[in-house]
């Protein structure tokens, strides 16, 4: 473990170089964007209703004070760092006049909720069954589930989703399938609530695990398959070790390493299903806003989501990477 | 070349099911080159007819017959992969080669830029691409965007393969002879990675495929040019499926759920053809 500060600081200095090129290219799409955002939100506040010309320019000179679109290039540059530091995007359009990072904080909660809890689902399941599948290669059952990760697997979210809507939706009504929670309930630590959360959560979270299983499990599968074949492996079988110990021991342990640096690097990619899911499922987390907020020309949130899915992103992988060393000894704490 | 798609046909059945499934979406896409009418078109046939003798898939609200329709849409859906994943493979091929042979601060900067690319959730920047440039956004556009975004995790294959191949003697051997950096990259180190860039197309399609259906249904792509995306996008514009005009969703997803399997059942299979020890293990040489 003398290593580990080493481990910390590049992982550190990687998280902040992630960061910064990810704020970076939002800013740079944002000001090479050929529409002006000033002129199209007042396109689309003067769509509900006529407004005096001076009340325009005034709201003008105010718009672009709050995107921080004042000044030369670079006084922009810095003014959109410190809002980003200060979590600041100015207030919503389509939610006038509420702050954009209050309708993100909302929010976030719901999409880490759903994410962390189907993430951790789906990776240890699909790690358990590739595991046992990679193992005990001749089981039916563990080479059925193999075929049936292969032909679900590469399908998009919204396929499945939109699939799950039908079944639970039209054809055997048994689950919610829009909503995050039930409307009339009183939010907070009760049981109502609570159940009601968890209940929403069912078919979001089954269309993300059933996606995400058969990556995991496929790779789980061929990292044993190859581990088996290794002397160490075949040394313990021959010794008459118990094959439950074997495969507990010393495959799956061997195994696990590289599938931990799958998940900090698939995190990234989850926020693809998790978008279009909460999307289809009317959930209200980062996703459904993200979408919304592009309908309605939100500058402001579209901007606010986009960074603060960088930053939340970056922010898991960091963590994994730091777990990472206690999970695997062998570590390369370069 | 043909005695590996021999050995291919003869003993991997993942091959030959990927084989069949890729060859009938590019039959279908084949075909709308001889469509009867104009396939992009709207209200050329009667709308809302369920399948039947004369329209094959049934027909849309919009008066398009779907069979004619999807062909067309797979045709740009594929035509769309096709151009990400050239135009990403150029780069990850150069970056994973260049980072692997030169090693050093070169090897250093372009790996922390991968890594920062492989993180980074792009569906999220794609949107905000589209929020920006909604009025111009085209599908060439929109595709090499996407190849900008999706070379990382290649390049880092890639310069794995090039890692090893620098120790190896020929490489030795060509320095002393005098040749230049990109001449060996070019001439010695290309032809032992490009097995792997055949198999990473394959997958790079199905992901760029994936992301432009996820956000053609999102409508936030060039809704006007047919795309598998795009069908979907307008069933869900028309309410099909409230509606019962099922076969307008069914079949496009159908569809794209083939193109789905088959890529990757091809890139599975060449993947292990590789690898020579499964590939070995498969034609019951050993274990």
């Amino acid at each position: 473990m003398s290593a580990y500060p080493a481990y910390l600081a590049k992982r550190l200095a990687q998280f902040v170089m992630v960061v910064f090129i990810g704020v970076n290219l939002a800013f740079v799409i944002t000001h090479a964007s050929p529409i002006d955002p000033v002129e199209q939100s007042i396109a689309v506040v003067t769509s509900f209703g006529s407004t005096a010309p001076e009340a325009i320019a005034a709201m003008r000179s105010s718009l672009q004070e709050l995107y921080g679109l004042k000044g030369t290039l670079a006084e922009q540059y810095l003014t959109f760092w410190s809002r980003v530091v200060r979590g600041d995007f100015g207030p919503s359009l389509s939610a006038f006049p509420t702050p954009v990072s209050a309708l993100i904080g909302r929010a976030l909660p719901w999409t880490a909720g759903l994410l962390i809890v189907s993430t951790l689902i789906t990776w240890v399941l699909g790690n358990l069954l590739g595991g046992l599948a990679g193992y005990y290669q001749r089981n039916r059952t563990l080479k059925l589930m193999g075929v049936v990760a292969m032909g679900v697997h590469p399908i998009p979210y919204y396929i499945v989703a939109l699939l799950l809507l039908i079944v639970f939706g039209f054809l055997w009504p048994v689950l919610p399938i829009t909503g995050g929670s039930a409307m009339n309930l009183q939010q907070g630590w009760n049981w109502a609530f609570i159940s009601s959360v968890v209940l929403h959560s069912i078919l979001p979270a089954l269309s993300l695990i059933l996606i995400g299983l058969g990556s995991w499990f496929l790779g789980m599968r061929s990292l044993v398959s190859n581990i088996v074949t290794e002397d160490y492996v075949v040394y313990a079988e021959t010794a008459g070790l118990d094959s439950r110990r074997v495969l507990g021991s010393y495959v799956m342990r061997n195994a696990l390493a590289p599938q931990v640096t799958g998940l900090a690097m698939s995190l990234g990619g989850i926020f693809n299903g998790a978008v279009i899911t909460e999307k289809v499922f009317g959930y209200p987390g980062v996703g459904t806003l993200l979408v919304d907020a592009v309908y309605a020309g939100d500058y402001g949130l579209v901007l606010g989501v986009t960074t603060v899915s960088i930053i939340a992103v970056s922010v898991g992988v960091l963590v994994i990477d730091l777990l990472y060393p206690l999970i695997d000894p062998r570590v390369e704490l370069r | 070349m043909l005695a590996i798609l021999r050995d291919l046909l003869r003993y991997n059945l993942e091959f030959r099911i990927g084989l069949a499934l890729v060859a009938i979406v590019l039959v279908m896409a084949g075909l709308s080159f001889v469509s009867p009418y104009p396939a992009g078109d709207v209200f050329v046939v009667p709308p809302d007819m369920p399948p039947s003798v004369t329209y094959w898939l049934g027909t849309t609200s919009r008066g398009q017959d779907v069979f004619w329709q999807l062909t067309l849409a797979i045709r740009n859906t594929l035509g769309f992969g096709i151009m990400v994943a050239v135009l990403s493979r150029v780069i990850a091929i150069v970056v994973g080669l260049l980072a692997g042979y030169s090693g050093g601060w070169i090897d250093r900067v372009l790996m922390s830029i991968n890594d920062t690319f492989i993180i980074i959730p792009l569906f999220p920047i794609l949107i905000l691409f589209y929020f920006v440039l909604r009025d111009t956004m085209s599908t060439p556009l929109l595709a090499t965007i996407m190849a900008c975004l999706g070379w990382a995790y290649d390049a880092r294959l890639i310069r794995s393969i090039a890692l090893s191949l620098k120790t190896r003697e020929f490489t030795q051997t060509s320095i002393f002879s005098g040749m230049k950096t990109h001449e060996i990259l070019a001439r010695e180190h290309l032809p032992y990675v490009l097995p792997i860039v055949f198999s990473t197309t394959m997958n790079n399609m199905n992901w760029s495929i994936g992301i432009e259906v996820t956000l053609a249904v999102l409508g936030f792509t060039d809704i006007n040019t047919p795309t598998i995306g795009g069908m979907i996008y307008w069933a869900n514009q028309h309410t099909a499926l409230v509606a019962g005009i099922w076969w307008w969703i069914a079949f496009p997803v159908a569809l794209v759920a083939m193109t789905f399997i088959g890529l990757f059942l091809l890139a599975v299979s060449m993947n292990e053809y590789i690898d020579p020890r499964s590939r070995l293990a498969r034609m019951g040489g050993s274990r």
